[in-house]
This record gives structure tokens, sequence and C-alpha cells, in this order.
């Protein structure tokens, strides 16, 4: 058995920190989620010189504060798992920025090796490093890399492996200064802390006076849990300096202490480390692509033209494959039922478990499409781009620039789909900004609303067929804009989360990040999502076939009435019925009940459930002619009116997400409360509003 | 030349000049010091988005955005051609 190291990736994002993590581990990596956050936890193995190298790529982070839950994670993960080294991955380019969390990581005392990404682009900007001088300065082993091509891998490999097997010294924890003011207090505390060995076990004791000065909520916890009297000593001397702070140089101690970090960054750089060469008349590629992507009028022009090309790709590219995945399922279903004799468990298996089994896949195009779209223009930089130019419209609903990506995937443009919107939200960083996106993207129109528009609009509105679809997508992103507003002012209230984005540089994806980040999210989708889609579909099978009615109900009545006494009878049907003395509010007979309480299964399963209310599409009958002679019922039920049929495309627009949407809503959030709160919520809003529609539209005598 | 202090949000798109102070605290305070906006550092206003806001700059290597609001917590040093 080979030796197991565990190693740990740290970084900024944009660092390439996943692009070497990749080239690492290639394809052989584990992901999941921190217990209880929705933080990703990534893991992957390797075998290098007899040994077994644990990688576990951390969130990427600039800091190492208690502020952010992705910078808690990475600075539990490396004290508590006590990782035998640290790779921290930098961007050469920019290294004044990326070594302010390097310092971070060598105060924590642990063992970290410099990964110098991006070497290859330091000769075009102009720029030369030293790496020996820095290892030296830093007393870390640096490696200089280019990540994507896997130049400086194995050397890398081998500062792990000779690192992991050099005993440490303790004591020689590295240190800077923090001026005559804050070192004389650090000291203090430090000797303090080294007397109690408060926390020592864990952290060095510079670190946690440093920690102190800075107010870290997680560390006074901890502090307050160990030794409360000592603790409060503490924060009493770090009280002390920041009183004197305040008033002899107008700041606080945190603010001093990240100012002499990067001092000391500077100052180290400019000591021969870095040299510049000033490379006149040449503007960086960035520069240039940049003044035509964010220009005040191409820029708008051109996010437009990508994104619609994103929903194309998606949608269109998915048809084919969607169409197989259909048919498969629909040849299964075939083949079991001429095998299995009649009866429920043939029903069971094939309209419960075949069907719900296949509704999970007939995602899995959209979804790894969406992905691959997403993963591109995160790749490449140009998300960012769009949260930039985007951000000014969507705060004014306590949005994220990037949340037009989820509506667009949602439906934004009519026709998407809701499942891999909620999952495109997890470009968003600022969660109470994603939060609301997740829970409003499902009002979009998405694939499954438009064969029931399509439908109604036929029948009552033929002549005015765009017109309707142009106002019903209008319609939804007010409601989406509304609600979000709505949320973010009421149970989602809290200031914006500082937006604050880097703009990376434009660079081309590899290949293989993009088809690893793709599959990835695919197979968490089938493995988390999936189990819960298909239980819930066997649950709502059940639920619209049972109970059976008694034998001498079905006796009498004609064979095509039987599927409708059938379902009259379930308990899906009573529910319906039970429900009409609120929803003849808004217009709603027990067959539109039945049919929206089939439409939670799948948005698309309306109009085949509003079918068999009404006793139509008996087996054999093709969809086509079944969903012609609905529409034929529907103008002649003296009940249907232009005004309801506005009322019942209004509620399909707002009302409760698909059980699968919900499934991904759960997943996303890391909490079933937010699902239960979309069902519960949006059909509330759904019934206000087509309740409105209905009882106005009859007091103004519409009909 | 005469030097000036203005807010960030004050300046013109090219524009440089050098950090002066940061008057934000909390969350907001230690992300834009995290992002090595500290004062004495140089900046350069790369443009603004088409609503003219958020603002984008360069600094440290590296290209960051912030919000008009956000950098009204940032005063800079600029020098100015006074006629």
């Amino acid at each position: 058995m080979n030796q197991e190291l565990v190693v740990a990736l740290a970084g900024n994002p944009n660092c390439g920190k996943s692009t070497l993590f990749n080239e690492l581990t290639g394809g052989r990596q584990h992901v999941s989620n921190y217990p209880g956050i929705t933080v990703e936890r990534k893991e992957g193995f390797l075998n290098f010189n007899g040994f077994r190298l644990k990688v576990v790529d951390l969130p990427g982070t600039y800091s190492l504060t208690a502020y952010s839950l992705e910078e808690l994670v990475a600075r539990d993960f490396i004290v508590d798992e006590k990782p035998h080294v640290v790779v921290n991955i930098v961007d050469a380019t920019s290294l004044e920025r990326h070594l302010y969390l390097t310092v971070q990581l060598l105060e924590l005392g642990v063992p970290v090796i410099l990964a110098l990404n991006m070497m290859d682009m330091l000769e075009q900007r102009g720029i030369s490093i030293d790496v020996e001088k820095l290892s030296k300065r830093l007393g870390i082993p640096a490696v200089p890399m280019v990540a994507r091509v896997g130049k400086g891998k194995e050397e890398l490999l081998r500062t792990i492996v000779e690192m992991a097997r050099t005993p440490r010294n303790p004591s020689n924890v590295f240190t800077i200064s923090y001026g005559p003011d804050v070192d004389h207090f650090l000291h203090e505390m430090e000797q303090l802390i080294d007397e109690k060995k408060f926390l020592t076990d864990k952290y060095p004791s510079r670190w946690i006076a440093l920690k102190y000065l800075e107010e870290d909520r997680q560390i006074i916890e901890k502090g307050d849990a160990t030794d409360k009297e000592f603790s409060e000593y503490l924060k009493s001397m770090a009280g002390k300096l920041a009183d004197h702070i305040a008033k002899t140089l107008e700041t606080y101690p945190e603010a001093i202490i990240a100012d002499y970090r990067y001092g000391f960054i500077t100052a180290l750089l400019k000591d021969g480390i870095i040299q510049r060469q000033s490379l006149p008349g040449r503007r960086e590629f960035t520069d240039t692509l940049d003044r035509i992507l964010t220009n005040r009028f191409l820029g708008p022009i051109i996010m437009i033209l990508i994104l619609y090309l994103v929903y194309t790709v998606t949608f269109t590219y998915s048809e084919f494959p969607v169409e197989l995945v259909k048919r498969f399922f629909d040849f299964t279903a075939r083949v079991v039922t001429r095998a299995l004799p009649e009866g429920p468990l043939q029903s069971l298996i094939v309209d419960g478990i075949i069907g719900g089994v296949g509704n999970v896949f007939s995602f899995v195009p959209l979804i790894v499409l969406m992905f691959l779209c997403i993963a591109v223009l995160e790749d490449t930089g140009y998300l960012a781009r769009v949260a930039y130019m985007l951000d000014r419209v969507f705060r004014i609903f306590g949005l994220h620039g990037n949340s037009v990506m989820a509506f667009i995937i949602g439906g934004g443009i009519a026709g998407g789909c809701a499942v891999p919107g909620v999952m495109a939200t997890r470009t968003l960083r600022s969660s109470k900004e994603r939060l609301a996106t997740i829970l409003t993207t499902p009002f979009m129109n998405c694939g499954a609303k438009l064969p029931v528009y399509a439908m109604i609009i036929a029948t009552f509105f033929e002549a005015k067929r765009a017109q309707i679809m142009v106002i019903l997508t209008l319609f939804s992103w007010l409601i989406a804009l509304v609600v979000a507003w709505i949320l973010r002012s009421t149970i989602l209230k809290g200031p914006p989360t500082p937006f604050l984005l880097e703009l990376p540089v434009y660079r081309l994806p590899t290949v293989k990040g993009l088809v690893i980040h793709t599959w990835e999210r695919t197979w968490q989708y089938l493995k988390k999502a999936g189990t819960i889609i298909v239980a819930i579909t066997v649950l709502l099978w059940a639920l619209m076939s049972y109970p059976k009615p008694p034998e001498e109900m079905i006796q009498n009545v004609k064979s095509e009435d039987k599927s409708r006494v059938e379902l009259e009878y379930s308990i899906a049907g009573r529910v319906g019925k039970s429900l009409t003395l609120l929803s003849h509010l808004c217009g709603f007979d027990w067959k539109v009940n039945v049919a929206l309480f089939g439409g939670f299964a799948a948005k698309e399963v309306i109009l085949s459930t509003l079918g068999t209310a009404y006793a139509l599409g008996a087996e054999g009958e093709d969809k086509e002619t079944a969903t012609k002679s609905l529409s034929e019922r529907l103008k002649n039920d003296p009940q249907w009116t232009p005004l309801l049929a506005w009322s019942f495309m209004i509620f399909v627009m707002i009302y409760a997400p698909c059980m699968a949407t919900l499934a991904v809503i759960a997943k996303e959030t890391g909490s079933v409360k937010w699902s239960l709160f979309a069902l519960v919520f949006n059909t509330l809003v759904a019934f206000a509003i087509s309740t409105a529609i209905y009882q106005l539209g009859r007091v103004l005598g519409f009909s | 030349m005469e030097k000036r202090i203005i807010l960030m949000r004050q300046m013109s798109k090219g524009q440089r000049g050098i950090i002066h102070s940061i008057k934000a605290t909390g969350e907001l305070g230690r992300r834009i010091r995290d992002m090595g906006l500290t004062p004495g550092t140089p900046i350069e206003i790369q443009g603004r988005a088409p609503l003219k806001d958020p603002v984008a700059i360069k600094v440290r290597d590296f290209r960051l955005t912030l919000r008009n609001n956000e950098a009204d917590y940032i005063e800079v040093e600029v020098e100015e051609n006074d006629s």
C-alpha cells in the first residue's frame, strides 16, 4: 500500500486552479458538498513515485477571513485536516494581488509551495520574475508552471513529495511587521497566548493575536468557548489598540493589517524580484477586446447576440438527443407493456418508473449543452463582462448581473427550461441574489408551457398568435423581476452583497476543462436530483391512479369515458373537485384543477390530463389529433371564454414549478425548505393574479 | 500641475491616480482591501459599463469592476492640469 499524502490546492479565483487540479487528477475526481452548506468540495487522486496523492481543490478565495463561507471552508480545511502540503497557485502576471493570500497562508504556519502559473504570459507583458529570489525571500519552494499545457507538473509533484518528507520546525512561523503600534500589541498578546496555550494546538499564537485584532468572528467564538475570561482579556487589548489607532491614524486595525500585508508584498517585489520593461505602443489583447465587447453601443448588441446564441445552442442542438431519449423510453415502455400482464404492476412500471426515469434523462441533453455554453463563457472571461454590463439593470430588483443567464436559460426567450436555468445560478457567488434568482427563474416560459399556450392560443386567439406570445414573454419577465424585488425587500432583505468583481483576462478555454466541468455537473444532477424526480413521479402516478373506482361504476360507462371516471375517482380527482371551492374564483373547474395537478409532474402533462378529464385521447390516437379534439371541446364548452383562457395561461405560467425544478432547487439551495416555499408561494401568486384577471375581466364585461 | 483628492466616481475614463484613503468598513471595506485597493496604490480607470455604472479599473496588474456607490468610499489623489 502506497503512503497517502494529502495536498490542498489554494488560490484566487481565475488563477488556473481548476486547470491545475484537472491536470493533476485527470478524470479521477469526486465532487461533493461540505456538510450542511452548498460550497463544493472537489477531490482527486494520483500516484507519483510510490506515493498516493489525494488532491483537494479548495474554493477559490482572495483572502482567508471569516466573512465568506468559501474562505472559512478553505481555512478550516487547512487547519483541521492538516494537509501534508498546501499548493498555493498564483497568477504570475498579477503576482502582487495573488501573494496576498500566500502571505496569509504562511502566517498560518502551514507547509506551502508556491506554484507560479501562466509563466508563458510574462514575456508579452514585459515582466520578468526572479523565481529563485522570490522563493528564498518567502522561505518556500516556488515552481514555475504553465498549468494549461501541464508544464512544470513533474517538478511540482517532486517538490510536493520532497516537502511532505521533510520534517518541519513548527516554531519557525513566517511573520511580517505591521508597524510599531500593532507589533507591540501583537507581541504582548502572542506571549500571553503562548503561556496559556490558548488554541495553540491548532493555530500559531501570533496568528490568533492577529485574528483578535481583525475581530475575526470564528476565532473569537472559538476563543470564548475555550476560555471565556482570557478571550475577554484579549478582546479588551484589541479594543485598546483599536481606540489608539482610531485616534492617531483615523482607521482601524483590520485596515492597517491589510495595508501592511500589501505593503510587505509591494516592497518584496520591488526589491529585485520583478523587472518590468515598458512595451510602448503595445496594447494588451484583453484591453483591445474590452474596447469592443464592453463598448457602450456595440457591447450590449454583442451581448444580446451571444445570449441568444447560448439559448439557441442549448435548445436547438438538444432537440435531437432529447427526441432520441424520449423514443428510447417510449420503446422500453411499449416492450414492457407487452411483456407484462395488464394491471397495477404494469401501470406502476410503465407509467411510474419508466416514465420517471425517462423524465430524468430527457433533461440531460439540455443540462450538458447549458453547462458547456456557460463553461465557455466563464472560462473565456466573458461572463464577468455580462455581469459588468447588466449589473445596473438587475440591481434595481435586488439581483445580480449574472442573473440574466438563469432567466434566459429558464425560458426568458420563450422555450427554455427551469431545471438548467436554476443550475445556471452557480455562477452567482452572493447568496441572497442567488436565492432570489433561483426562486424567480421558474416564472419564465419554459418549453413545456409552450404547448399549453399554443393550444389555448389556437383555440381562442388564432389571429393574434404572435402578439399574445410577446405579451406572455414580457409578462413572465415582469413577474420574475417584480417578485424578485418583493423577495429582496422582505424575506431576502439585506444590503446588496459587495459587487467587486475581477474582470479576468480573456483566454481560450481548454477542451479538457470544459469536458470535465460539464460531465461533473451532469453527473451530480443525475445522482442528486434524478432520484428525487423518479420518486415523485411514482408518487404522482399513484395519486392519479388510486383508488380505483369500484367495478360497477365502470361497467356501464363507454370505453372512452373509462379513464375519465378513473381520474375523477382518484385522489388527484377528488382533490381537484374539493379545490373548485377556491378555484372557481379564477374560473377553473375540477377538470382544470386535476390537469394543473398533473402539470406538477411536468408542465406538458397538463394537456394530456386535461384531455383525459374531457374523456379524450383514447388509446391509439396520436398527439396531434388529441390536441385538436381537445381544442374543439374547449371551443364548444360554454364555460371556456377568452377571459378564462387568459386566467388559465397566466396561472400555468406562474404556479408551482414542476417537481424536477423543485428537486433542483432543493439541491442548489441545500434545503428542501426553499422547494416547499416555491411550491406554495408560486401557487398563491398564480391564484391571486389569475383571480384578479378573471374577476376584473368579468366586472369589465369581458367574457 | 496640481494635486487634488477626489472620489473614484468622479474620475474620467483613462485617468490615473493614487489611492488616498478607503472609507469603507465591514465586509465592503474588507473586500475592497483584499482586492489590493489600499492607500498608495496606483489605479487607472478602464471604462464604465454602458449604463455608466459599474466602473472598471486597472490595479496591481489586473482588472476590477465595482459599483459607483462602492467607488464612493475610495478617495483618489489625481494630478490635474489646471489652466
